[in-house]
């Protein structure tokens, strides 16, 4: 199947966003998944109803939101404009921020259900064995994480692909800046000879997405059966 | 000295524990479950605080309430066995033994890889994954991993309780080994007398949270506080011996107990060795006078010097045979039978064969 360079830079578009939100997600959501799993503090439930609202708000309103936070006179979209000349409204950066702030919730659920199998005692026997806090993370409780954290990448990454609703409220559609692949097959389906445009991106995110759910599904289980699941310590 | 003085409110469960033991030597915390002996070790290895009192080995204090000192448990140098070993399952065997050494801060490598290793039988399993490990394996590498972080002190939480009954012989010869070669002081926690027996040197008697006797295994076998915890069945004094002399022809080895003295079958006995033989109540035999006669071959002569009643059926009898006290279980048909009172002469037969399984080496 051939694309047109108009599709190709869509395609390239989304995949580049979708990347770049996916790094930026990778930490913070698993510093957010282990803080939900792991601390009890004031306000837990709050933030954890925050990590999840984008998956219940209309995508158009989560666009909207970011709007007004991040937009050129938005507390925050202002400060990092005069402080750092960043500009989110209408560009690509934008869009990641859009796609990241969407997916977030996606991540923090995959990588929060692998924490909860985590059984803590591993962690007690990595303190008897000398590990302070830091090192019992990235010797014990990150690498049980890995499954959760690459099955919740790829589900992010191909959400991300064909976020709609609040990359278009926040960033516009502008060719090549913030048009990914679900915006310009918006695009095709608006313009009267636009059918086999969008048929053909219809085709590319279909395959992408599928590819994604599938390679997601074998990674867990792949890596859940190296470290012999459940009979680690039964 | 290990000396732990602690009290701690968890819920309606209240622990208030004190004790001393020797170090080196292995003291192990006994009783039912629920009895705060898991609570204590935990304590002792820095993983739950105590509301009050303090922890020290030698000269050096890991927790204190008063002066408010608490070291953390990453920082205390306590190896702990858990009970369910906890490997790490990411970890291949190897790595799960170097992950100690890797963090033992600069104390002395006194246990070297090779020899734990070789101690704990672990050669065959080094590149496999904790996944595919018994029950028994599984612990052994659990006792090599914290071996490894060169301990100051070495916890065991019923280290065999997670091994089927079948496969417990297996790695009770390993924590004998690992008692008899290495001057590591122990601390395990046990609900099973016989394994009290076999490993530890002191026992401290542990109920509803509290300390109900303390002090070394011989004398506690006979204390009021084991007696309401161990069954009927495996209630018995235990005598320690050197074996004097064996016999290749008989079979039978030959220990000396106060002015007496017992056969033991000798298989597996050498001559110097030291032994614990435990004399079940239930299996010695009771008489008033000098038995004649009788293929009993051990009859050790005495005084009783106390009578108790053990429910209503049966009365224990204690006799001083040289300084040494057996306790015999008789019927309470048999005590009045016999009219038993203290001061009274008696003699205790043992059948050899009855003391099958009951003799551990120390």
């Amino acid at each position: 199947m051939l694309l047109s360079a108009d599709e190709w830079q869509a395609l390239r578009l989304s995949l580049e966003v979708a990347l770049w939100s996916l790094l930026w997600n990778l930490p913070v959501a698993t510093a957010m998944a282990w803080v939900l799993v792991r601390r009890r503090f004031p306000g837990r439930t709050l933030v954890d109803a925050l990590v999840h609202l984008p998956l219940v708000l209309p995508p158009v309103l989560t666009g909207y939101l970011l709007l007004i936070l991040f937009g050129a006179r938005g507390p925050i979209g202002g400060w990092l404009q005069r402080s750092f000349g960043v500009h989110l409204i209408f560009t690509t950066a934008g869009t990641v921020l859009a796609v990241a702030v969407m997916t977030f919730p996606l991540m923090v659920r995959a990588i929060r259900l692998t924490l909860e199998g985590i059984d803590t005692g591993l962690e007690e026997a990595a303190r008897t064995l000398g590990a302070g806090p830091l090192d019992r993370f990235f010797s014990i409780t990150l690498p049980l994480m890995l499954p959760g954290i690459l099955a919740g990448a790829v589900t992010a990454f191909a959400a991300g692909l064909g976020e709609f609703g609040a990359v278009i409220t926040f960033v516009s559609n502008i060719p090549g800046v913030t048009r990914t692949l679900p915006l310009a097959l918006y695009t095709a389906l608006q313009v009267p000879n636009g059918d086999a445009t969008a048929a053909r991106l219809a085709i590319t995110s279909f395959t992408l997405g599928l590819a994604a759910l599938v390679l997601s599904e074998w990674l867990s289980r792949t890596l859940r059966n190296q470290l012999g699941r459940g009979t680690a310590h039964a | 000295m290990l000396d732990v003085q602690v009290r701690k409110q968890r819920g309606a469960f209240s622990a208030q524990v004190a004790f001393r033991s020797a170090t080196p030597g292995v003291t192990a915390l006994f009783g039912r479950s629920g009895c705060g002996k898991t609570t204590t070790i935990h304590m002792i290895a820095g993983l739950l605080r105590p509301d009050r009192g303090h922890i020290r080995i030698g000269e050096t204090v890991l927790f204190d309430a008063a002066q408010g000192i608490d070291v953390p448990a990453e920082q205390r140098g306590i190896g702990y066995v858990f009970q369910d070993a906890r490997l790490f399952p990411h970890l291949t065997v190897r790595d799960n033994l170097r992950y100690g050494a890797r963090r033992a801060r600069g104390r002395a490598a006194h246990l070297k890889f090779d020899d734990v290793v070789e101690l704990l039988g672990l050669a065959a399993l080094l590149a496999r994954r904790p996944a595919g490990l018994s029950g028994g394996e599984r612990q052994r590498v659990a006792i090599g991993r914290a071996l490894l972080a060169q301990p100051r002190l070495l916890l065991l939480d019923e280290p065999l309780a997670a091994i089927d009954v079948a496969r417990r012989g297996e790695l009770l010869p390993y924590l004998e080994d690992l008692r008899d070669r290495l001057s590591l002081p122990m601390v395990f926690v046990s609900h099973q007398f016989e394994e009290v027996l076999r490993l530890a040197g002191e026992v401290v008697v542990l109920q509803e949270g509290v300390v109900a006797g303390h002090g070394d295994v011989i004398a506690m076998s006979q204390s009021a506080a084991l007696r309401a915890i161990v069954g009927a069945e495996s209630l018995g004094a235990v005598v320690e011996g050197l074996i004097e002399q064996v016999d290749e022809s008989s079979g039978l080895a030959q220990i000396r107990v106060g002015a007496g003295k017992l056969l033991l079958e000798s298989a597996q006995l050498r001559r110097g060795q030291r032994v614990r033989v435990q004399l079940l109540a239930r299996d010695l035999i009771l008489a008033t006078a000098a038995p004649v006669g009788l293929s009993v071959r051990n009859t050790l002569a005495g005084t009783i010097t106390r009578l108790e009643a053990d429910g209503e059926r049966a009365w224990l009898v204690f006799i001083d045979t040289g300084g040494v006290t057996l306790m015999v279980r008789v019927t309470a048909d048999a005590h009045s039978a016999l009219a038993l009172a203290v001061g009274q002469p008696a003699w205790v037969l043992v059948k050899t064969v009855s003391l099958r399984g009951r003799v551990f080496s120390r």
